[in-house]
C-alpha cells in the first residue's frame, strides 16, 4: 500500500515538521521490511499544526482533540494489544491543555510512544506562548514578555514514571529516525521531545545549531545521571543542549498487567446473568 | 398487614444500608415485594443515614414516608422520623443510645457481652424486630446466613439475642409466592448492557454512578470486561471513543458535573460517528449541589451537550426492568447507527432498592452492524477524525463535502426515529380512558403509576426523550384532557421538550429540594387538580 495520501501538505516552507514527517515514513518503511504490518500501526494526534502528520501518513489514525491524544491512545492499545500506537502531540498539546493524560500515561508505562513536536509556540493559532516558551519570549498573547518560566518536560516526565526519554532535534534526521525507531521498539512508555523548528513564529535554528552535541558516554539506565543531563538545560537560560536518550528502564507495562488473563468466554452472557441473580434473593 | 413500611436509621458506619437490604431480602422470602428508599449524607462517617423498606403484596418501585416500624440505633433516627410513624407503629430502638417509648432493648450492651464488634448492633436490631413482627427466628437466620459473609457466627449469636429479648408486637403476613431479586437501578442497568455484548466499561468515580463502576470491576472477570478508571471524564471519555474506534463496545457513567467534562468528547463522538453509551446519573444541582440526593436537571443538558449539530439517542428508563432492556438496545443502537446513546437516570433511580424480574423482559438480541472495518483489519486503513473530512477520514474543508456530511449525520437522526417506531417508546398506564393525565419520565414512573391507579388516572410515559418520539406521544395524549407533568426539578424540563414539539401541558408537580416523592405526597399535590 502507498503510504501516501491525497491531501496537500500545508506546512510553511522549512518547517520541522517535515523532518518529523520524513522521519516517521522512512522508520515505518523499515519496520516494514523487517516483517511488522503497518496493519496494525495506529498514529494518534492532538489538534496543531503537528496533527497534521496523520493526514499526510496512509496508515490507520485517530485524529483526536487538542490535549487528548493521549487517552484514545490508551483505549486503541487496550481494546488491541497488538497495535503499535504512535502519538504525535504539540508542545501546547501535550504540555497544557493534555497535562494530565501525559503525566498518567507515563505514570501507567503503557505501551505507546509519544512524540512531542516542541516548537516552543502555538503555530495553529498563529503565536502564543506555550508551556516551554521561554520566559521574556513575546508573543501576540504576552507581548511584552512571557512572565512564566517553562516547564522542563523531560525532568517531569521522568518523575512522572516513562521508561524512555529522549530529546531530538529537528535539524539532525539520522538521530530523528534513529531515535523514533528505539521508541516505537520500547515496550513501555516513550517520550521523545523534538526540538522542532518554527519558522515563523519562533525560529531557533540558529540557536540551537549552536548549542546542542549528541550524549556520548550516558548511561540511560543510570536514573540519577540522566536527571544531571535533563537539568543541564532548562529550556530558559543559555546551555548546551543534550540530544539523544536520556533514561531507560524495564518496568512491566499496564497493558500487560491489565489484559494478563483476559479472554472471552464461551459460555452465553445470559446463562452468567441468570447465575448472578440468585445471589439477590 | 399485606402492606408496610420500615425506617432504620443511625450513623453512617452503623451497617444501616446492609440491614436495610437484610430486611428487604426477608420480607421476599416471607412473599412481599419490595422497595428500598436510600437517605444518606454525603460523608463516610457520623451524620444521618436510614433507609425506608417498603414490602407490600404486589409489586411497587416508591416508598412511603409513613412507616409501620422504626428502627433506631441512635436519637436522631428517632427525633427526625418520629413523626413519620403511622398510628400503631412501632419503635424498635437501642436503649443505650435512645430514649424514646416503645420496645427498647439495651443492645449496646448485648453486643458488649457478646464481646462482637460494635457494627453489629444492626444485627441485633434485626434480630428484635424479626421477633416484634412475629417473623420466625429459622427466616431470619436463613437470611442472614446468605447475607453475612464475614462474621457470620457472631452475628447469629447478637441477632439471637435480640430475638430473645423482644416480643411480638406486630404481626406480618406470609404470602405464596416466591421471591424476586433486589437490585439497583445502576446493577440492572449494568447487567442488560452486558447481555447486549458490553466489552469495556471506563469511568472516574462520581455519585450515583459509582456503582456502576463498582459492579462492573466486580464482574469483570466474570463477563470479561475491561473496565477502567482513568485520570478524569475527560480522559474517561476520550479513552472510550479509543475503544469504540478499535472495535470495543464501551459505555462510560457519570453525573452532571463528570458529564460536564465529557461534552468535548461527546461533540468528537457525533463528528467522527463514533459509538458510544454515556449513562449520566442526576442529582441535585447546580454545581456539586447535593451529591447523595435525587434530581432531573440534566435533560437539556444532555440534549444539547457538544457542539456543532449531531445525532444522539437519549432514553430514561423508569424501573430496573426498563433500565435492562433499554441499556441493551441504547448499545445495539449506538453501533447500529454509529452515534452517542445517553442512558439518563437519577440517584432514585441509581440507587434505589427495586425487585427485579428478567423474565418479564424481551431478549434483546446483538444488533446487525453495518460494515466497519478496525485498525489491525487487513490491508485497510482507517482513519477517525474530529476535523470535517472526507470519505477516507482525511481533513477537508471543502464546501461541498461540508454540507453533505452534515446531512449525513443529521439523516441518521431520521433513520433512528424510524427505527424507534419498532419500539414501544411511550408507555401508558393506569386508567388508559381517563381525561386526566400524569406525565413523567425517569424514576417518577414508580410512584406515579401507584399515585393513577389510586386517583384513576392515566400515565403518560416517553421512554425515549431523542429523537423524541413525536407520533406515539400523539397518540398517547390524543384524548386527554388534562395533562399534569411531574418531575423531580424547578422549571418542567420535559414540559418544555414537550413545548419544542408542539405540545403542551396544564399543570406541573415539581419537587425539587433532592427528596423523591412519596406516594402519600404526590396524591396530596395531584387532588389539587382532580
Amino acid at each position: 500500500m502507498d503510504i501516501e495520501t491525497h491531501a496537500r501538505n500545508d506546512w510553511c516552507p522549512g518547517c520541522g515538521n517535515f523532518a518529523i514527517l520524513n522521519a516517521v515514513k522512512a522508520v515505518l518503511a523499515e519496520l516494514q521490511g523487517e516483517g511488522a504490518s503497518l496493519d496494525d500501526v495506529v498514529l494518534v494526534g492532538g489538534i496543531g499544526q503537528h496533527a497534521k502528520m496523520l493526514d499526510y501518513i496512509n496508515v490507520n489514525s485517530f485524529y483526536s482533540l487538542h490535549g487528548r491524544p493521549l487517552p484514545p491512545a490508551e483505549g486503541i492499545k487496550l481494546a488491541n494489544p497488538k497495535t503499535k500506537v504512535i502519538v504525535f502531540s504539540g508542545d501546547g498539546d501535550a504540555y497544557g491543555e493534555g497535562i494530565e493524560h501525559l503525566i498518567f500515561a507515563a505514570k501507567r508505562n503503557i505501551d505507546i510512544t509519544l512524540i512531542v513536536h516542541d516548537n516552543r509556540v502555538y503555530a495553529l493559532t498563529t503565536g502564543q506562548v506555550t508551556p516551554t516558551s521561554p520566559q521574556g519570549f513575546k508573543s501576540r498573547s504576552i507581548p511584552s514578555g512571557n512572565l512564566e518560566r517553562p516547564i522542563n518536560p523531560l525532568e517531569l516526565i521522568l518523575a512522572a514514571g516513562a521508561t524512555h526519554i529522549a530529546r531530538g532535534y529537528s535539524a539532525n534526521l539520522p538521530l530523528l529516525k534513529r531515535q523514533i525507531k528505539e521508541a516505537i521498539l520500547h515496550k513501555g512508555f516513550s517520550l521523545i521531545d523534538v526540538l522542532q523548528v518554527c519558522v515563523t513564529f519562533n525560529n531557533l535554528y540558529d540557536y540551537y545549531s549552536k548549542h546542542v552535541y549528541e550524549l556520548k558516554d550516558h548511561d540511560p539506565a543510570d536514573r540519577e545521571a540522566a536527571l544531571k543531563k535533563m537539568r543541564e538545560w532548562d529550556y530558559n537560560t543559555e546551555a548546551p543542549i543534550a540530544l539523544g536518550t536520556f533514561y531507560k528502564a524495564s518496568w512491566p507495562t499496564f497493558d500487560e498487567l491489565f489484559l494478563k488473563g483476559k479472554g472471552e468466554k464461551d459460555e452465553p452472557r445470559s446463562a452468567g446473568i441468570k447465575e448472578l441473580l440468585k445471589n439477590y434473593i | 398487614m399485606s402492606e408496610f413500611s420500615v425506617l432504620i436509621g443511625g450513623q453512617a458506619g452503623y451497617g444501616i444500608d446492609k440491614a436495610g437490604v437484610v430486611l428487604a431480602r426477608l420480607f421476599g422470602r416471607l412473599g412481599y415485594r419490595v422497595y428500598i428508599y436510600r437517605d444518606y449524607p454525603s460523608l463516610i462517617r457520623g451524620g444521618h443515614t436510614f433507609s425506608i423498606i417498603r414490602a407490600s403484596k404486589v409489586r411497587i418501585n416508591a416508598h412511603r414516608n409513613n412507616v409501620d416500624f422504626l428502627l433506631a440505633l441512635n436519637q436522631d433516627t428517632v427525633d427526625l422520623h418520629k413523626n413519620k410513624l403511622n398510628k400503631n407503629g412501632v419503635v424498635i430502638f437501642d436503649s443505650a443510645a435512645v430514649k424514646t417509648d416503645g420496645l427498647g432493648l439495651p443492645i449496646g450492651g448485648i453486643v458488649k457481652e457478646e464481646g462482637a464488634a460494635e457494627i453489629t448492633r444492626n444485627t441485633c436490631l434485626l434480630g428484635a424486630f424479626a421477633k416484634a413482627a412475629g417473623i420466625g427466628w429459622a427466616a431470619l437466620e436463613q437470611v442472614l446466613r446468605q447475607n453475612m459473609p464475614k462474621e457470620l457466627e457472631i452475628n447469629l449469636k447478637v441477632a439471637r439475642r435480640g430475638f430473645e429479648a423482644a416480643a411480638e408486637k406486630k404481626k406480618i403476613e406470609k404470602f405464596d409466592q416466591p421471591p424476586l431479586p433486589i437490585l439497583t437501578g445502576n446493577e440492572a442497568l449494568s447487567l442488560g448492557l452486558i447481555a447486549a455484548g458490553l466489552q469495556a466499561y471506563v469511568a472516574y468515580p462520581m455519585t450515583p454512578a459509582s456503582t456502576i463502576l463498582h459492579f462492573m470491576a466486580e464482574q469483570a472477570e466474570e463477563f470479561s470486561l475491561k473496565v477502567l478508571q482513568p485520570e478524569s471524564e475527560i480522559g474517561v471519555m476520550l479513552t472510550a471513543l479509543g475503544f469504540s474506534y478499535a472495535g470495543t463496545k464501551a459505555a462510560v457513567g457519570t453525573s452532571g458535573g463528570g458529564f460536564c467534562l465529557m461534552t468535548e468528547g461527546v461533540s468528537f463522538a457525533g463528528m467522527a460517528e463514533l459509538p458510544i453509551v454515556i449513562i449520566v446519573g442526576q442529582r441535585t444541582g447546580p454545581s456539586t449541589g447535593l451529591p447523595t440526593y435525587t434530581g432531573q436537571t440534566e435533560l437539556h443538558f444532555v440534549l444539547n451537550a457538544g457542539q456543532g449539530e449531531f445525532t444522539r439517542f437519549i432514553v430514561a428508563p423508569g424501573d430496573p426492568e426498563e433500565a435492562y432492556y433499554w441499556g441493551a438496545v441504547a448499545l445495539n443502537l449506538a453501533w447500529q447507527f454509529q452515534i452517542p446513546a445517553f442512558i439518563l437516570t437519577d440517584k432514585t433511580m441509581a440507587e434505589g432498592g427495586f425487585n427485579f424480574d428478567l423474565s418479564s423482559i424481551k431478549v434483546v438480541k446483538e444488533a446487525a452492524l453495518p460494515k466497519r472495518a478496525f485498525p489491525g483489519d487487513k490491508e485497510v486503513v482507517v482513519k477517525i477524525n474530529s476535523y470535517e473530512h472526507d470519505a477516507k477520514g482525511l481533513t477537508t474543508e471543502d464546501a461541498a463535502n461540508t454540507k453533505q456530511m452534515a446531512e449525513k449525520r443529521l439523516l441518521k437522526g431520521k433513520q433512528l426515529a424510524q427505527e424507534l417506531e419498532k419500539y414501544e417508546t411511550v408507555k401508558i398506564y393506569g386508567d388508559a380512558k381517563a381525561a386526566t393525565a400524569i406525565l413523567c419520565w425517569g424514576s417518577n414512573k414508580g410512584v406515579c403509576v401507584e399515585a393513577a391507579q389510586k386517583l384513576g388516572l392515566k400515565v403518560i410515559q416517553p421512554l425515549v426523550l431523542s429523537p423524541f418520539p413525536v407520533k406515539q406521544f400523539e397518540s398517547a395524549v390524543k384524548d386527554v384532557k388534562k395533562l399534569i407533568c411531574v418531575e423531580n426539578n424547578a422549571t418542567g424540563q420535559l414540559a418544555k421538550l414537550l413545548k419544542l414539539n408542539g405540545f403542551s401541558v396544564d399543570e406541573m408537580a415539581l419537587k425539587y429540594d433532592g427528596r423523591p416523592f412519596d406516594l402519600d405526597e404526590l396524591e396530596g399535590e395531584l387532588k389539587k387538580w382532580i
